[in-house]
């Protein structure tokens, strides 16, 4: 069990490792990033200055090296558009981006994941139909527009929720459903695929066999079994939030993240994108550390091993 | 006296086709019955129809099984998990399978008491050490891939009887389990049979394990029974050419493993394509114009001992 651990933190140490050099290559191999900073019409002597000062005419190992010892220090740099440094210009989004994901989540957990069981349990049901239309319109309606529809519907018409920005609780229930509707999509059908697999197993009629009720053997065995690759699929979408994040804050005028990735991508600003990729980055290492973690934790074949 | 299990003119469909068809027989206390027959003629489903444990796309058209006289179609679901596993309960094939691999053997050896393990522990040890796993203390807190296959099928069976259900279905219990290991399983559920007094219906496709164990024998052809009668009389003269078919394809004391039924002539019809009359017709050398035209019902042709066959007094 301990060298379960240890193995997936040293893996996850070097996908870190990986990722921030990636990173820094890409972004300095597609072109000289000072023409991305500097203002239209600037002369070449202007822009050999700003290249100077930025250290981007050392040699690109040089660069590596000292990019590497200003993450260490996790300093990010100062921001040429905001005048800031990067870490604060992120760091005051990131709570509004963590709040949304957060609720999204749980929206698509609780709605998703019960959806998925019933719809398995009570199949060829009117039950299964009805949820199964559910689950096809959260997969099938582009967030954009299921974004701009509550809005019309929710805000506009009926006045229950406010229509944009970052006010309170009550600005935070369209969002998170908007954001949250495909991984509850996702959840679902994962969920009902998984529990239905299960059902049909030796170990249910066995626990039925037994005296247990259908609903004792599906929570006692079944659900347990059938979580493994819905805590799979769980991580993945949880990444997904992220990436659907930067249209849904947009729709909405969430000041997150994403929001500030869109205006940093359109205001050039390199450096707080590059904070941006890493960031997300870091999350999706994080997210598959945990997902090892919660294996183990589900299934004794897994501790037993290593 | 009352049987321990009934079971009467039982009929299952599978879209339109009875897979299993007039099926019946009795055990009573103390007694292993077999029911043999090829793969696929319905043994399984009719295990399944005793325990009212039905595959969605099997429906009982026809039949009741009755438990010590009671006749168990009038119960509910409700009132039939007071019956499961209290009073009749049920064994598998693949014990690993058979087993959540994400419970401990123990908490699922407590599931047929109906208390939660903290509370069954004393019996669950007891019960566990009767079926003859060495070291029950420790053994109770283990998963079921730390056990051995015939380790796991005497969880099962410790499972089944924990609650000293008056009847066992046991659905080919050695089939998965290697030779010695197979015998092992055989003697344990033979001993539990004389000193409890369970009724056991063991499944088989192996004559030599029917050999082994069974007091009696009903043999199921293509989801009807073929002959029913006590295993002596059985294997002294069968009085169905597919009985003795089956019985002459079993290599005699020898260390070989057991034969595998699939050595007669021919293959089972499959369920859509069941002929008229005689379903063995296909593959029997004494079928006859009337065979072909006329299904063949049970009848007694010694005390105790029916064949469904037109020709019986003619089989050798
Ligand atoms: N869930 C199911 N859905 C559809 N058909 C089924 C189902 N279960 C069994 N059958 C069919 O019913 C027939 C009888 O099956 P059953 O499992 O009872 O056979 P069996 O005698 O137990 O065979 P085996 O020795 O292989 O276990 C077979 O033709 C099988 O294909
Ligand atoms: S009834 Fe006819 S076909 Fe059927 S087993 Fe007897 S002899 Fe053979
Ligand atoms: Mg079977």
């Amino acid at each position: 069990m301990r060298r379960y651990i240890a193995r997936r933190l040293l893996q996850a140490a070097i996908a870190t490792f990986l990722v921030i050099t990636i990173v820094f290559f890409v972004m300095r191999l597609s072109g000289d990033p000072t023409l991305l900073l500097v203002p239209e019409g600037a002369t070449a002597e202007q822009i050999a200055a700003l290249r100077h000062a930025l250290g981007f005419d050392r040699p690109l190992a040089v660069q590596y090296l000292g990019y590497l010892g200003d993450l260490a220090h996790f300093d990010l740099g100062q921001s040429l558009v905001q005048r800031a440094p990067v870490w604060l210009i992120v760091a005051s989004r990131l709570p509004y981006t963590m709040a949304l994901a957060a609720g999204a989540l749980v929206f698509a957990l609780v709605t998703g994941i019960p959806a998925g069981i019933a719809m398995a349990v009570w199949r060829g049901g009117v039950t299964e139909r009805l949820l199964s239309a559910l689950v096809l319109a959260g997969q099938s309606l582009p967030t954009f527009w299921s974004g701009i529809l509550f809005i019309l519907l929710f805000g506009v018409s009926l006045h229950w929720l406010p229509t944009s920005g970052a006010d309170g609780p009550a600005s935070l229930v369209m969002p998170s459903v908007v954001l949250g509707a495909l991984a509850m999509a996702t959840f679902a059908r994962m969920t009902r695929i998984s529990v239905l697999e299960e059902l049909g197993r030796d170990y249910v009629t066995a626990a039925r066999a037994r005296g247990l009720s259908m609903g004792a053997a599906v929570v006692r065995h079944v659900l347990r079994n059938a979580a493994i690759p819905v805590v799979t699929v769980v991580a993945l979408e949880v990444g997904n939030l992220l990436a659907g994040a930067v249209i849904v804050e947009t729709v909405f005028a969430w000041p997150g993240i994403g929001q500030l990735a869109m205006q940093s991508i359109f205001a050039r600003d390199f450096l707080v994108v590059q904070a941006i990729v890493l960031f997300v980055s870091m999350v999706y290492i994080a997210l598959n550390l945990a997902t090892d973690l919660a294996y183990s934790a589900i299934d004794p074949r897994i501790r037993g091993m290593a | 006296m009352t049987p321990a299990l009934a079971v009467h003119d039982l009929r299952l469909l599978i879209g339109g086709a009875a897979v299993v068809d007039g099926v019946g027989f009795a055990v009573a206390p103390g007694e292993v019955m077999a029911l043999v027959g090829e793969s696929g003629c319905g043994k399984s489903l009719t295990a399944h129809a005793i325990m009212r444990l039905l595959p969605d796309a099997v429906r009982q058209d026809r039949g009741y099984v009755a438990l010590d006289g009671d006749n168990l179609s009038v119960l509910s679901e409700r009132q039939m998990r007071l019956v499961r596993g209290r009073r009749m309960s049920m064994i598998f094939q693949e014990p690993q399978a058979a087993l959540d691999p994400l419970s401990t053997v123990g908490a699922q050896v407590a599931e047929g008491t109906g208390s939660p393990l903290r509370q069954a522990r004393a019996a669950v040890l007891a019960m566990l050490d009767e079926v003859g796993i060495a070291d029950p203390a420790r053994r109770i807190d283990q998963y079921p891939f730390e056990l051995s296959g015939g380790m796991c099928q005497r969880v099962m069976i410790a499972s089944a009887l924990i609650a000293r259900p008056a009847v066992l279905i046991a659905d080919e219990p050695t089939t998965a389990l290697d030779v010695t290991i197979q015998a092992q399983i055989l003697d344990l559920l033979r001993r539990l049979a004389i000193e409890r007094g369970t009724a056991i219906v063991l499944i088989t496709h192996d004559m030599g394990v029917v050999a082994d164990i069974a007091d009696r024998v009903a043999v199921m052809y293509a989801g009807r029974i073929a002959e029913t009668g006590d295993t002596a009389a059985i294997f002294a003269r069968p009085r169905h050419p597919y009985t003795a078919l089956l019985l002459a394809a079993l290599p005699r004391r020898t260390d070989v493993p057991r034969s595998r039924l699939a050595v007669i002539e021919g293959r089972v019809p499959a369920p859509s394509e069941f002929p008229t009359g005689c379903r063995f017709a296909g593959r029997c050398p004494l079928a006859d114009a009337r065979c072909r035209a006329e299904t063949p019902l049970l009848r007694e042709v010694a005390r105790g001992h029916l064949s469904a066959c037109w020709h019986a007094e003619a089989v050798r």
